[in-house]
């Protein structure tokens, strides 16, 4: 019996605001202990929630990038539950009118591109840490972490296996990220994701019970715990059992899936409106400001890059890894009107050094107008490909405009035929056995030639003028 | 008329994370059975369309600007703490 | 007349003639404290160093002209409003040793005004009582007798102000919790209409029906109080940007061409004859003024206890579920595992009637009763509101009783929960609609125990309360008495 496994995922992106989503301490990562807390976060008798506008308008954001759409009127919920890290005993969510809903992103995955269903997106706040002892009796608390504003974004159960789950989950952060709205750093826990995984034989309609699947902290996590949840639902049916509607928590270590029943039972919420909070209107002028201010997503840009520039759809995807470095080729691109060449610079020298200096697209020290500058002069002859790459490790080390380093070094190309043409006779006349020997027929040598007219010309000699001069000299007798 | 069982009275307090002795899970049947059965009244009252009224008010869009501001500090945010350890609140393990 | 029986009004005059000094004033209150409190309790602690700092204070901004709204009034907090530094008990062994450290908004707004805080006093455990015997902190007892309850939530608040035990008070109403007090006290009791005043601070109980108001001597007092008590909060998101006008203006126009409507619904059966009596005595009074007095229907209004009964406790079992020993708080030796501790703490910390409300209200909210209970409950309270936006239309202000009878024996309604809540049947619908009330002495029950008239008006026209209380209050035949105590 074949199985098709069915996959929803259900993401917390952190949004990167100031302050929290209901007061305003500070959402900065890696603070002292409780030392980011007010009255609010901490849950205090008597306090009360007033909402971040930031928040609202990063979710919209992430809703129109998204194809969502957006509810006028939505409103905030409280999820009750007992956690020592949830500081009101409950949490301040949206449960019945979400911002918005019914949305769907394209994925690409081998070749192919599929749409996956966005179930809804809502705005809620973050709970804090808690750090339990190993062999100890205690837990310790955090609520640094209490009150950071969350986005959850829920797919539609669309995904068929554990690949295609790490395709929405790589664009979903490429699009959070793009928008500047999230950092996407899964170690930090900015970007969470827990997965529902069923699985039904092949072809038929009904879904199967579904498990709940936490803890995965990493992309490839999430495939190795959804591959193992996958292949155990199989075995349990195949095995005659029944899969139990239940949480597992996926081990990094034993790379196993364990239950956590015996823990709580199902819960009851108990969702009911936020008493403290008004509803959230949004206006349609509100949706036009915010999409003004939205970028060019990475899909359609990788797409524009391969239409307007004429590059390979790979080539497009690496260029816009980040829109830093998008940003970068295409200003390179535009200024020398050649964006083939443009992309193997970048893709090339460019992201060698960037990868060994382990530095940012911000800080590579050479500009997109140096950059530019330099492949003009290629372009114009002034320089050849061998010696722009000189000049390019040059410009990276000293920061200098091309144009200057080559003054400098006097690294611009011989054309003239005349010097090549006095280079090449001594070259000639330096090697005489290579001389007959290439004459009798080892043709070979012509690159030998070729690479000591370079060595006496600093490698400056035009290369195309040394073929020719060569050729001519060598076939005479 | 809806009765409450006694059995559903223990499954509320664990909810609610409330310990009852057996003679107050007996008090509250009994009376949480008066007080709900009061209730009922309600079903006379013809709802059908009516908006559940939520808030007194009709306010919208309540918001603020995404400005820092001070917080407590750790010692302040501990003060009051029946069980801390240093720069944490300390509870008993939780049992994941 | 000694110095703590005197007015608000009465004393600003007093010290801008240089013939008392707050000090002094201050002085005769803790006195005051110190003959009666042991029996009243009103208090639950006293805050004696930064009072005389306060009045001070204001004895020394008067040397320099500046006379502030409540310069040097001896002010009572109720024990639910956070005040920086000094405990703040909400009348629970959970909150025992609770000290805040921050202020209520409107803490913060009556400092400003040059309050002087007397004490934090006594109430019904987490607010949640009609007559202040659920407090940690023992009962509350009615100054006009002794075996009879102040009502409650805000019964301290009610008692200090009626034995002089403050010049005025400060207390919260969420199903009646001010008027209820006030009516079988004596004194005036006005709830403002939800949003008026900022809930920040206020430790919550039901959050879409609690409010602060002012608890006086009479209707002036309440009227300088609201000038100071109302406006918007940026820190309370339920607060509204409605401008406040100065209430003062209002106490002397009269009611001359009002309607003053009277709901049928509110005089039924099991109402004390002699209370019906008294507001009758308060239309004769009205139509005196020039106003006409004629019935209307609010006839949703026999909902309103099994309305409020279902969303007050929800909203507070959610409220309540914050006090878990783990921040702040008590919290129970017992308890090895999280699970026990939490309910040890919970158990212990919290009293039958709390215990009791949470269980309703987290019953109402779980899973397969939200739509029988929370939100037909929440359907209905609509329709109320509606009942009184109708009957608006065409009155200026609406007069009920404030209870239907006068204050009870302590013990006589506390082992059944549901005649208690009954009680409340005239001061709930108010709270459920959002809409201001106002509780003002009527009269006297053969027995010598004070009796209230409840005012009620559209959202947002305290105003409209205080202008017609004031005019009631001027011309009704009610005899000065002070209870002997």
């Amino acid at each position: 019996m074949e199985y098709e496994p069915i996959i929803g995922l259900e993401v917390h992106a952190q949004l990167l605001t100031e302050s929290k989503i209901f007061c305003g301490c500070s959402t900065r990562f890696g603070a002292a202990p409780n030392s980011n807390t007010c009255p609010v976060c901490l849950g205090m008798p008597g306090v009360l929630p007033v909402l971040n506008r930031k928040v609202v308008e990063y979710a919209i954001k992430m809703a129109l990038a998204t194809h969502c759409r957006i509810n006028r009127v939505n409103s905030f919920a409280r999820k009750n539950y007992f956690y020592p890290d949830l500081p009101k005993g409950y949490q301040i969510s949206q449960y019945a009118e979400p911002l918005a809903e019914k949305g769907h992103i394209d994925i690409e995955y081998d070749g192919t591109r599929k749409t996956i269903g966005i179930t809804r997106i809502h705005m809620e706040e973050d709970a804090g840490k808690s750090i339990h002892e190993e062999d100890g009796d205690s837990t310790y608390v955090d609520l640094n972490r209490t009150g950071v504003p969350l986005i959850e974004i829920v797919s539609e159960p669309d995904m068929r296996g554990p690949a295609e789950g790490a395709a929405y989950l790589r664009r979903l952060h490429e699009i959070l990220v793009y928008l500047e709205i999230c950092d996407g750093n899964m170690e930090e826990g900015s970007f969470r994701c827990d997965a529902n995984v069923s699985v039904r034989p092949r072809g038929t309609e009904t879904f199967g019970t579904r498990t709940e699947l936490k803890n995965m902290n990493s992309f490839r996590n999430v495939q190795l715990a959804l591959d193992y949840e996958i292949q155990r639902q199989i075995d349990c049916l195949e095995g005659g059992g029944t899969v139990i509607q239940e949480t597992r928590l996926w081990d990094a270590q034993g790379r196993v899936t364990h239950s956590m029943r015996g823990k709580e039972e199902a819960h009851d919420y108990r969702y009911f409106p936020e008493p403290d909070l008004v509803p959230v209107v949004i206006s349609p002028e509100w949706i036009d400001d915010v999409q003004r201010g939205l970028p060019e997503l990475p899909l359609e840009k990788r797409d524009r890059f391969v239409r307007e520039y004429g590059i390979p759809p790979y080539d497009a995807g690496v260029l816009t890894a980040s829109r830093a470095l998008a940003d970068y080729f295409e200003e390179v691109a535009k200024g020398t009107g050649q964006p083939k060449t443009a992309s193997n610079w970048v893709m090339g020298s460019v992201l060698a050094a960037v990868k060994e200096e382990k530095i940012e697209i911000a800080e590579i020290p050479v500009s997109s107008e140096a950059l530019a500058a330099m492949i003009a002069a290629i372009a114009d002859g002034t320089i050849s490909g061998k010696i722009a790459k000189d000049v390019f490790d040059d410009m990276w080390r000293t920061g200098k405009d091309p144009r200057v380093i080559i003054e400098e070094k006097g690294l611009a190309q011989i054309d003239d035929a005349g010097a090549v043409d006095a280079a090449v006779d001594e070259v000639l006349i330096a090697h005489p056995a290579q001389l007959a020997e290439y004459r009798a027929g080892k043709e070979k040598l012509f690159g030998f030639f070729v690479g000591q007219v370079m060595k006496r010309t600093q490698g400056k000699a035009n290369p195309q003028i040394v073929n020719d001069i060569l050729k001519k000299k060598l076939l005479k007798q | 008329m809806v009765k409450i069982t006694k059995k559903e009275v223990e499954y509320v307090a664990h909810l609610a994370r409330l310990d009852c002795s057996e003679e107050e899970k007996d008090i509250f049947t009994s009376q949480l059975n008066d007080i709900l059965g009061y209730m009922e009244i309600l079903n006379a009252v013809e709802t059908a369309g009516v908006e559940p009224m939520n808030h007194a008010l009709v306010l919208n869009n309540v918001l603020r600007e995404d400005i820092m501001t001070e917080s407590l500090g750790a010692e302040r945010a501990l003060d009051n703490a029946p069980d801390r350890d240093g720069e944490y609140f300390r509870v008993p393990r939780v049992i994941d | 007349m000694s110095l703590n029986e005197l007015t608000i009004h009465d004393m600003r005059s007093r010290l801008a003639a240089g013939e008392v000094t707050s000090v002094e004033v201050l002085e005769a209150v803790y006195d005051r404290i110190n003959v009666v409190d042991g029996t009243i309790n009103a208090y639950t602690s006293l805050m004696k160093e930064s009072a005389y700092e306060a009045a001070d204070r204001a004895d020394r901004d008067l040397k320099d002209g500046r006379l502030k709204p409540l310069s040097g009034v001896p002010v009572a907090v109720k024990d639910i409003l956070c005040t920086e530094g000094t405990r703040t008990s909400c009348g629970s062994r959970m909150l025992e040793h609770f000290i805040p450290p921050y202020d209520a908004t409107v803490i913060r707004r009556l400092k400003e005004a040059g309050a002087v805080f007397v004490g934090k006093t006594n109430m019904d455990e987490f607010a949640m009582g009609s007559s202040n015997e659920t407090s940690y902190f023992g009962v509350t007892r009615n100054p006009w007798d002794r075996d009879r309850i102040p009502g409650g939530s805000s019964g301290g608040s009610a008692a200090a102000v009626i034995a002089d035990e403050c010049i005025a008070a400060v207390g919260s109403d969420t199903g009646g919790s001010i008027r209820q007090p006030a009516a079988h006290c004596g004194v005036v009791g006005l709830k403002p209409t939800y949003g008026r005043v900022s809930r920040y601070g206020l430790i919550a109980f039901a959050s879409s029906l609690d409010q602060v108001g002012p608890l006086t001597k009479d209707v002036e007092d309440t009227a300088i109080m609201m000038n100071v008590l109302a406006g918007h909060d940026a820190a309370d998101s339920t607060s509204v940007p409605h401008p406040v006008p100065d209430y003062r203006e209002n106490l002397s126009r009269g009611i001359e061409g009002w309607t003053v409507g009277i709901p049928r619904e509110y005089f039924i059966e099991g109402i004390d004859p002699e209370i019906t009596g008294a507001i009758d005595g308060v239309v004769r009074t009205m139509e005196s003024l020039g106003a006409e007095c004629r019935e209307i229907s609010l006839p949703h209004s026999q909902y309103c206890v099994a309305a409020y009964y279902i969303i007050a406790p929800a909203e507070a079992s959610s409220n309540l579920a914050r006090y878990d020993g783990v921040r702040y708080g008590f919290r129970s030796s017992g308890g090895e595992t999280l699970l026990d501790s939490y309910k040890a703490t919970r158990s212990a910390g919290f009293g039958a009637e709390v215990k009791r409300r949470i269980m309703i209200g987290t019953y109402s909210l779980s899973a397969g009763y939200y739509d029988a209970y929370y939100k037909k409950a929440s359907q209905v309270r609509a329709l109320i509101k509606t009942d009184f936006d109708d009957a608006f239309r065409t009155c200026d202000v609406i007069l009920t009783p404030t209870t239907p009878t006068p204050a009870f024996r302590i013990g006589e309604k506390v082992d059944d929960p549901l005649q208690m809540y009954l009680t409340d049947i005239f001061t709930l619908s108010i709270n459920l609609a959002g809409v201001p009330a106002l509780s003002l002495p009527c009269g006297y029950s053969t027995a010598g125990l004070p009796l209230g008239a409840q005012l009620i008006a559209h959202h947002f026209r305290e105003d409209k309360l205080i202008q017609a209380a004031a005019a009631v209050e001027s011309r009704l035949p009610l005899e000065k008495r002070r209870p002997g105590i």
